[in-house]
């Protein structure tokens, strides 16, 4: 008995890219419930205040004001009460160092950003549906490494 | 003196049911008449105590059937893999043995639950349990291509790479390097 949608965080300072984010998500087969946030600051507010449903998935921008995506993942992986929400880093970098990086954190996924809306959605959905996996089949999630 | 009383069944249920949900702490959303989507995880004990607690009033949960067997393949495929079962037949064959159905009727039904095929969700096993080799019991990848019957390491090591987007040796190098940020 699984709940029906997965909640996802984004966070990510340009506004097209939350729309393009925002869109692609509701096209896809698995149901969500999608917030966005503008910076790491307001994330991580977001995700401190324990009135708040933690989302099963996050994504998160590498490169943002204020707090870079790097710092908010360092953050969430100290913290015990976040333990079971998976990270997605999403950044232009393609840098092979940059991206084991991340994954030594603690990010589950890594996505290299789509320039176009058709390969966004494609990317997207295996990334939802692979999560979907772990969700539903009490997968180890410490041993979820996934690169797109 | 006499009371003569009607009822709306529809409401009675429907009121009794929020009452209930409520009382027990869930959080759900009514999708149809008869029908919850539990909207977070509920605990084994809190769905029993649940269940008990409506069953009083003549309720019942029915499961879904199609979940049913969804389960019943689901733990073949990975009581196979974790098992290193000898599986002498094609496995298409083997499930429908093992469930008395035919491949196409299960393979369907399969897809239509869980949002990936039975042939996607073998490698995603198989791939699972090449991670907890790699990094619990230190085999090397030979050894593990071996294990699992695949024809050779290359194809392996090609499957692990299409499944994760990153190399065996790399997905090693990362969980031993988090380990040691953890020691430290």
């Amino acid at each position: 008995m699984n709940s029906d949608y997965i909640n996802i965080a984004l966070a990510d300072d340009d506004e097209d890219d939350r729309l393009f984010f925002t869109d692609a998500f509701e096209e896809l087969k698995i149901k969500s419930k999608v917030s966005t946030f503008e910076d790491g600051i307001e994330l991580m507010e977001f995700l401190e205040n324990s009135n708040n449903t933690h989302p099963d998935l996050l994504f998160l921008d590498l490169n943002m004001p204020k707090k870079s995506g790097l710092e908010c993942l360092v953050e969430i992986k100290t913290n015990d009460r976040f333990k079971n929400m998976v990270i997605a880093i999403y950044s232009t970098s393609s840098s092979e160092m940059d991206i084991e990086n991340t994954f030594v954190q603690g990010a589950n996924i890594y996505i290299k950003k789509p320039n176009n809306f058709e390969t966004l959605k494609k990317v997207l959905s295996e990334v939802v549906t692979t999560n979907w996996q772990y969700h539903t089949n009490g997968l180890n999630k410490e041993n979820f490494l996934l690169r797109l | 003196m006499k009371l003569l009383l009607k009822f709306d069944f529809t409401n009675v249920c429907n009121r009794l049911l929020e009452e209930k949900l409520k009382a027990h702490h869930v959080n759900y959303r009514q999708t149809a008449f008869g029908e919850i989507t539990l909207l977070e995880t509920v605990s084994e004990e809190q769905m029993k105590a649940f269940q008990n607690d409506i069953n009083f009033y003549g309720i019942e949960i029915l499961e879904d059937p199609k979940n049913i067997v969804v389960q019943k393949i689901k733990d073949v495929i990975v009581d196979m893999v974790f098992n290193e079962k000898d599986v002498n037949v094609k496995t298409s064959v083997y499930l429908a043995e093992q469930l008395d159905q035919s491949y196409s009727y299960l393979s369907n039904l399969f897809s239509e639950v869980t949002y990936t095929s039975i042939e996607n969700f073998i490698i995603i096993q198989k791939i699972e349990y090449t991670k907890l080799l790699l990094t619990k019991e230190e085999l090397s990848l030979t050894e593990i291509a071996y294990k699992l019957n695949y024809s050779s390491v290359a194809h392996l090591s090609k499957q692990f790479k299409n499944t994760t987007g990153i190399t065996p040796s790399a997905f090693q190098r990362i969980i031993s390097k988090r380990k040691e940020n953890k020691e430290n």
